[in-house]
């Protein structure tokens, strides 16, 4: 087991790398030259060279990497704005400020969004799915199957606006979306990312739900969980016992996958609501044509699904005894 | 026992190399120039020291290639002109393995294998097209191994295409015989595989394997899948092509009585390697090989006379499973599960030779051989100089 | 139990299990299926009755019906099940619980699909074991390393600890058989136990449950497609074709005078080790029927070579019945037969 999660995690630094060779080369080989950006309408062509100076744009796109990843590893004290500690991804071009303490800045609100929902979702997802499975056939069962089928269809970008206009502009019944800091105001954290949580769980439930019910059905109808009832074991037992843990699969893996994009920036959600995370700071980067910003952003949201990557297969380790000991 | 190994040690022919050498042909007629290929009784395909291992995977940090599963290892084995050649033994035994090898769906990692004296082994998909469509296949599964978007047509026309043949009257034409020659109703033409059950299936892979004119059909267990009343159907639908055809088959199969009824010489593998070779009643009737003993009396037979009351046949209960082919045995392969096995079985590889006592062209790999059974003997002790004189006589 | 072989009158009183007049039907996309139709048989304590048939014959669906195993959302039953007295297709969940892997156990055809791949062996034997005998944790775990050494695992103490995948095929088979006899079960039904075996492997399964028997006195009904297998285990066969059952009789009586034109095919259409070499074999025309829409009359007539022999639509029209205790559900006459059998089945088996 240790010996795989080492395996894994060397893997990961590897992907990792080869991720910040191809963003950095994809950026900073761009044609267009960031410093018209920085130094906006007075430019003069001494003012440009200074800014390629500064940000060590004269140099070879290899030494420009060299000491990009420095920075990274090592951190820096080479910039005007101040000393960059590791992990340095530089200053913003934008807002001239530290890449990666914004970063930290900006991340318990994703986490707090993600999370937040995350839990809902699965519960949620998970419980509607096992009973329609339970129940298959019954009016239950089809009442849920229709409504997933119909609320996973959905998008955030209709639910989000529609749920804001619905719950909090005329009935004031919620507050409106905001992120409070959890340790110094945990009443408005809550009420500030309800209606996000809401909206954001009831569509991953629904699909959730969707493969929950489907990967039971599929597994009910195994021979090894005939045989545990052929040899009489109640059918709670079995559905439980039996049935539960092979439908975790393919649901642990999905939920791997979209909790690590999630965290890496729930752009849409986070847009939709007027929520300060990661995912915003994503779209401000694109924007801005933000470089430093925007490679922070890519190697963090990276790193997040690889992580959540081996989180998935140490959990198939645990459910499965024959990924385990091979 | 004790007197039994002597007796039987001393039995080993001399000759080894000589008889070895001399299963690559059958008695016919040799003298014949290379054009003559098409008669029977000339080898048509000549497997030679076929090796196939498929890496296992481990290692720490960084994965690598630890050990091997030695599927088949170091076989030989000849196929004339018009022969059906049976492949018997348990799963797991590489039998499989070698008919994918033949039709290069697999990579050998060693050895040959020689068409018609072209070694096919290592030649390229370039070198290779002429001799696909003299050697085809058919396979287990009526169900996985058609595609289920395809009509019937397309299905058995597809090798034509692939190879740009266009039969006189055309590709429809030929597709409507081959169904009649298995008999399909040529009306079927642009039917899919699921309108029909499981034996028509195997039919229809019958016909997309004849649709080229093939020289050798390897088929791999292809009426293990069927129900008991159809397999005699694929069975003798097989047997008539053959014959009416003259098509070499290499058949495989884990049955041993289908294995019998089809096929002219057998050769039973275990472990990956060729244990026992030679003509089917050789083989049925003396069987020299523990393994080959405990194969065949490990059938479960249906006697006539009412249940399976013992009818003289011994029964020999093989203890235990096959090892596996990671870390096979050393020595004789089979030794793990063999009640005569002796030191030197540990230590020496028994190679493939002909046994005294056996009739010619009957090679069997052991150091303690069975001695043949008593009628066998008898006949063995009477008939055989004189049968051996005659065989060698005609080749 | 007893050595005289009790002929199953049509009452089925005293026989430990009775079927009477069974019919199972399920309801699909394409229509109803009939899979069995006016099923009847008995089976004595002690006795193994081999029931033979090709995929599609109903021998599968019996058997978990049986048990209750059937999925009661698509599937319609009739008729009468009794087993020692209870009548179980009326009866509740909760008592067939009671009575599944207790009194009744079953081996399925493939062990690596039909034990869990999440728990020990030795879990899955000792769970039934605890259920029913409210045995503790240890206990069981002590009972399901006593019945892995029994059914031949050596060094059960450690085996029991491992997972399904890491035995070989027969060892499966092995650890399957201990989990179905965990209970001392009266009855055990065996589901094509040794069609996914290699035949060695399948001689020791064979030889095993034969010895097991003698040691449980479990009556067994052993399901296979191979007439070889039968003739090897079983005391009493029934064969069965379309939904029902067209033979029955001791494995003596059926191997050597078959009464039905379906058992004399199924004979000669398998070779066998000593059968005539050069002969092409004998198959049976045709294919089994579909079950959505059986054929009328005897299901057997579209297949069958001597329908003329019966003379006029009688074949198409009628369905034969199967006489209680031995026979073959076919209107030949009992010497037409004998003739046939003799003139021209039999010596084409040799």
């Amino acid at each position: 087991m240790l010996r795989f999660l080492v395996r894994r995690t060397l893997g990961a630094v590897v992907i990792l790398f080869l991720l910040s060779v191809v963003t950095f080369l994809l950026f900073f080989g761009m044609p267009r030259d960031p410093a018209l950006l920085i130094c906006g309408k007075t430019c003069t062509p001494a003012n440009i060279e200074n800014i390629h100076h500064v940000l060590g744009l004269d140099k070879s796109i290899p030494e420009q990497y060299l000491t990009f990843l420095h920075n990274i590893v090592l951190g820096s004290d080479s910039f005007d704005q101040g000393p960059c500690p590791a992990p340095c991804f530089g200053y913003s071009y934008h807002t001239n400020e530290a890449v990666w303490p914004t970063l930290m800045d900006r991340l318990p609100t994703t986490v707090s969004l993600t999370l937040g929902a995350a839990v809902v979702f699965l519960v949620a997802g998970l419980a509607t799915g096992l009973l329609a499975a339970w129940k298959r056939g019954s009016l239950i069962d089809k009442t849920v199957t229709a409504g997933s089928m119909v609320i996973s269809s959905m998008q955030i970008y209709f639910l989000g606006p529609l749920a804001l206009a619905l719950l909090v502009y005329q009935s004031h019944l919620f507050e409106k979306p905001a992120y409070h800091n959890l340790t110094s105001d945990p009443v408005s954290w809550f009420s500030g990312l309800l209606i996000p949580w809401v909206v954001l769980s009831t569509i991953f439930a629904a699909q959730y739900t969707r493969m929950a019910r489907s990967s039971m059905i599929e597994q009910l109808q195994e021979e090894h969980v005939r045989t545990a009832r052929a040899k009489g074991m109640s059918r709670r037992y079995v559905f439980f016992r039996y049935a539960w843990r092979g439908s975790l699969i393919p649901v642990v893996t999905i939920f791997g996958i979209d909790l690590g994009s999630l965290l890496g920036g729930a752009i849409i959600t986070e847009t939709t609501f007027g929520l300060p995370g990661i995912g915003q700071l994503a779209v401000q980067s694109v924007f801005f044509s933000d470089l430093p910003l925007l490679l922070g952003v890519m190697l963090f949201a990276a790193t997040m699904i690889l992580l959540f990557n081996i989180i998935v297969d140490t959990c198939y380790a645990f459910i499965d005894p024959r990924v385990r000991l091979s | 026992m004790e007197e039994e190994a002597v007796d039987v040690s001393k039995g080993v022919d001399v000759s080894k190399g000589e008889a070895a050498k001399g299963e690559a042909t059958l008695p016919g007629p040799r003298e014949a120039g290379a054009g003559a290929a098409e008669s029977p009784g000339e080898p048509l395909l000549v497997v030679e020291k076929l090796v196939k291992h498929f890496p296992v995977k481990g290692g720490f940090p960084i994965r690598r290639t630890v050990g091997a599963v030695q599927a088949v290892d170091g076989i030989d084995l000849t196929v004339h002109v018009g022969e059906s050649f049976g492949l018997v033994g348990e799963s797991g035994c590489g039998k499989s393995t070698t008919g994918r090898l033949i039709t290069r769906l697999l990579e050998p990692t060693s050895g040959s294998i020689s068409y018609r004296g072209r070694d096919i082994a290592h030649a390229s998909r370039k070198q290779l097209a002429p001799i696909r469509s003299e050697i085809q296949m058919i396979f287990q599964d009526p169900y996985s191994s058609l595609n289920p978007r395809q009509t019937v047509g397309k299905i058995i026309s597809g090798p034509m295409e692939i190879n740009g043949i266009d039969p006189t009257g055309g590709r429809e034409k030929r597709v409507r015989e081959l169904l009649e020659i298995v008999g399909l109703n040529p009306e079927h033409y642009n039917r899919f595989p699921h309108e029909f059950s499981g034996g028509q299936r195997q039919r229809i892979g019958v016909a997309r394997a004849l649709a080229l004119e093939p020289k050798l059909i390897v088929a791999d267990e292809p009426v293990s899948a069927l129900d008991v009343s159809i397999q005699a159907q694929v069975v003798n639908l097989l047997q008539q092509v053959q014959k009416d055809l003259g098509i070499a088959f290499l058949f495989i199969a884990h049955d041993l009585a289908i294995v019998r009824h089809f096929s002219q010489r057998v050769a039973v593998m275990y472990l990956g390697k060729i244990i026992e070779v030679g003509d089917r009643d050789s083989i049925y009737k003396r069987p020299r090989h523990p393994y080959t003993h405990a194969l065949l009396s490990a059938v479960p037979e249906v006697t006539l006379d009412g249940g399976a009351e013992e009818t003289g046949r011994e029964r020999i209960r093989l203890a235990g499973d096959v090892p596996s082919p990671i870390s096979p045995p050393s020595g004789c392969r089979f030794r793990t599960r063999c009640w005569k096995s002796q030191d030197k079985c540990a230590t020496e590889e028994p190679p493939l030779v002909r046994l005294s006592g056996n009739r010619p062209h009957h090679l069997t790999a052991c150091h303690f051989p069975e001695a043949p059974t008593t009628e066998a003997r008898e006949e063995d002790i009477v008939l055989d100089p004189a049968l051996t004189a005659l065989e060698e006589g005609e080749g | 139990m007893t050595t005289v072989t009790k002929e199953p009158d049509d009452s089925g009183e005293g026989a430990f299990l009775s079927v009477r007049d069974l019919h199972v039907s399920f309801t699909t996309e394409d229509g109803v299926v009939r899979a069995v139709s006016g099923l009847s048989f008995d089976l004595e304590r002690g006795r193994t009755l081999g029931i033979v048939g090709e995929s599609g014959s109903g021998k599968s669906v019996t058997n978990l019906t049986i048990l209750g195993l059937h999925n009661p959302m698509f599937t319609t039953i009739d008729g009468e099940i009794v087993l020692d007295g209870q009548e179980l297709i009326t009866a509740r969940e909760s008592e067939l619980e009671k009575l599944r892997g207790n009194k009744v156990a079953m081996i399925f055809q493939d062990p690596l699909t039909a034990l869990s791949p999440y728990y020990t062996v030795g879990r899955q034997i000792a769970e039934p074991f605890m259920k029913h005998t409210g045995a503790s944790k240890k206990a069981a775990w002590q009972r399901a390393v006593e019945m892995l050494g029994k059914v031949g695992i050596p060094n059960p103490k450690e085996r029991a600890k491992e997972y399904p995948h890491q035995f070989s095929g027969g060892m499966r088979q092995r650890a399957m058989i201990a989990m179905a006899l965990v209970c001392d079960p009266d009855l055990l039904i065996a589901d094509e136990p040794t069609t996914a075996l290699d035949v060695t492997v399948q001689a020791q399964i064979l030889d095993l449950l034969k010895d097991l028997q003698q040691e449980f006195g479990s009556a067994i009904i052993f399901i296979t497609h191979d007439l070889g297998v039968i003739a090897d285990v079983a005391d009493d066969i029934m064969v069965m074709y379309a939904g029902g059952a067209v033979e029955r009789g001791t494995v003596h009586d059926v191997l050597r005078s078959p009464q039905h034109p379906y058992t004399w095919g199924l004979l000669n259409s398998m070779p066998r080790l000593d059968s005539d070499l050069g002969a092409a074999l004998t198959p049976i025309p045709g294919t089994p029927p579909s079950l959505l829409n059986p054929p009328s009359g005897c299901r057997f007539h579209p297949r069958c070579a001597f329908q003329g022999e019966v003379g006029g639509a009688r074949c198409v029209d009628e369905l034969p019945l199967l006489p209680p205790g031995r026979g073959g559900a076919c209107h030949l006459t009992a010497e037409q037969k004998q003739t046939i059998f003799v003139e021209q089945i039999k010596p084409r088996l040799r």
